[in-house]
């Protein structure tokens, strides 16, 4: 079995384990959260050798060139001189400047950053706090020239991350932003129908995706579906209902599980109202943000309906596994 | 003569191929669990890998590689039937796009070549 050196320490690799459990293994300590690719926590660099290319998916060119590689998704078949991340390669310093509550239980997270940082909304950031934890949060917000990115954050009960956020502990905290990743963000296609779908937080990115067409002048249409359990669990109602009202092109449609029909509001599974809604998916470019299940799950649906898998973007939101 | 995957034109051909096909197997609860993962575009894209093989184009799998890439399945119970099941939905998918059924007789025996090493015997 291959073997990884990290600084003065060597691992042999067991049968079928990540380059990230060896890590741990060795007690080595390695920034991880999701474990399956999808929040770019692990991030770590090939000193020498080539890491396996599954292992890069959906990282920046700069970054692949460098050879950074994601710890938790590279199974070896080869020896592989392993590092930390360089700072200077991928993050900026920043400070957490405000907390405002959106909701109950939604915060509104902005945060100064100290250094040039480029992002497209909708895509997201890696906060690393400074004992190392180190969560993903969605933009959105636009670049503003001043620094500072907007995000959503949702206080999970126990959480380490988010409740350090939003119960206003964080305020004025230094944090190390890494990133940007994901491929949720408006390509630019200003003819494009976009079908926007994303339930609690899961809304940070689609706003940013909107943000970003209306500053584009876009063409095409634009639906944003937007769900809670009731409708304590929408937040920015007013913001969605002025952008639909005030852009023809754009659509809100909020929808809750439990809760009386009104109009201008769906009640019933998000899933189940959006594929009522959309039969012909053929053409449309599709975003799906926010809880696991209702993302991966909606994208096969979408999918089974007819819609192009290369035209879905999803991020689901996984956590640590506990 | 020239392979199936020819006649049926090639790389793009499949690619359309794959969506049909894909589908079918998602949508058999009795084979969707094996397909149904985090990252449905890598799955997709080794069912271009499968469609390819079994098509006869070009493609380097030894019965060794599909031994290694079938190993984590049989601890999810891959059998006998599920390959019944995966042939059946691949000669569904060529009918669909107007292929004979000599052919996909031939197309049914390649992939049914391959079942031993699928299932690691
Ligand atoms: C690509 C990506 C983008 C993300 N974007 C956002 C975003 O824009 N806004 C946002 O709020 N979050 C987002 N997340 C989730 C975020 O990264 C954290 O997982 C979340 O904030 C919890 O971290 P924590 O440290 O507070 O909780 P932890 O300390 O990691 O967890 C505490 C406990 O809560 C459980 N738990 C964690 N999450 C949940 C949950 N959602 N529901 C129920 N129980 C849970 C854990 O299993 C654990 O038992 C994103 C995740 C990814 C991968
Ligand atoms: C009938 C004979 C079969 C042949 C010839 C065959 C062939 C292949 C090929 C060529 C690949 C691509 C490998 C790669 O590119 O890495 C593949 C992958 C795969 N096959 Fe098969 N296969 C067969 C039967 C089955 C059956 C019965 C199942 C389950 C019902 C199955 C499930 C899968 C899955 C899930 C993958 C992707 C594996 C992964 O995620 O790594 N296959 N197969
Ligand atoms: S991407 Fe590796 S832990 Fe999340």
């Amino acid at each position: 079995m291959p073997t990884i050196c990290y600084g003065d320490v060597s691992v042999t690799l067991n049968e079928s384990e990540t380059v990230l459990e060896a890590l741990i293994r060795a007690g080595i300590n390695t920034p991880h959260s999701c474990r399956v690719g999808a929040c770019h926590s692990c991030l770590v660099r090939a000193v020498s050798g080539s890491p396996p290319p599954a292992s890069q998916k959906g990282l920046k060119a700069s970054l692949v060139q460098k050879g950074y590689f994601l710890a938790c998704t590279a199974q070896l078949e080869a020896d592989l001189v392993v590092g930390p991340a360089a700072a200077d390669d991928v993050s900026v310093s920043g400070r957490i400047l405000t907390v405002e509550s959106l909701s109950k239980t939604v915060f509104l997270v902005r945060v100064q950053l100290n250094g040039s940082f480029e992002f497209k909304a909708g895509q997201f950031i890696n906060l690393v706090r400074s004992d190392g934890l180190v969560r993903s949060y969605s933009v959105a917000s636009l670049p503003n020239g001043q620094g500072q990115i907007e995000l959503h954050v949702r206080e999970i009960p126990g959480g380490r991350m988010s409740g350090w956020l939003c119960r206003g502990e964080a305020l004025g905290a230094s944090i190390e932003v890494r990133g940007p990743a994901g491929d949720c963000f408006y390509l630019g296609y200003a003819d494009e129908n976009l079908l926007l779908v994303g339930a609690g937080t899961g809304l940070a990115p689609l706003l940013g995706i909107s943000r970003d067409a209306i500053r584009a002048g876009h063409q095409g249409r634009l639906v944003v579906y937007h769900g809670g359990l009731d409708e304590r669990g929408l937040y920015l109602t007013d913001e969605l209902r002025r952008l639909d009202d005030t852009h023809d092109f754009l659509t809100y449609e909020p929808c809750v599980l439990r809760g009386d029909a009104k109009p201008g509001l769906h009640v019933g599974p998000i899933d189940q109202i959006v594929l009522d809604q959309h039969s012909e998916l053929a053409d449309w470019r599709i975003y799906l943000c926010g809880d696991p299940d209702l993302v991966l799950g909606l994208r096969k649906k979408l999918y089974l309906a007819g819609a192009n898998l290369s035209r879905i973007h999803a991020d689901a939101f996984l956590s640590a596994p506990s | 003569m020239s392979s199936l995957y020819e006649q049926l034109g090639g790389e793009a051909a499949i690619n359309a191929a794959v969506d049909v096909f894909y589908r079918k197997m998602l949508a058999d609860d009795r084979v969707a669990p094996f397909f149904d993962t985090v990252d449905m575009d890598r799955q997709r894209a080794k069912q271009v890998g499968f469609l390819t093989m079994v098509t006869g184009g070009p493609n380097s799998y030894s019965g060794q590689d599909m031994r290694a890439g079938h190993k984590h399945l049989l601890e999810k119970g891959l059998n006998d039937t599920h390959v019944d099941i995966v042939i059946e939905h691949l000669g569904a998918t060529l009918k669909e796009l107007g292929v004979g059924d000599e052919q996909i007789q031939q197309v049914a025996a390649l992939a049914n070549s391959v079942r031993d090493d699928v299932l690691s015997r």
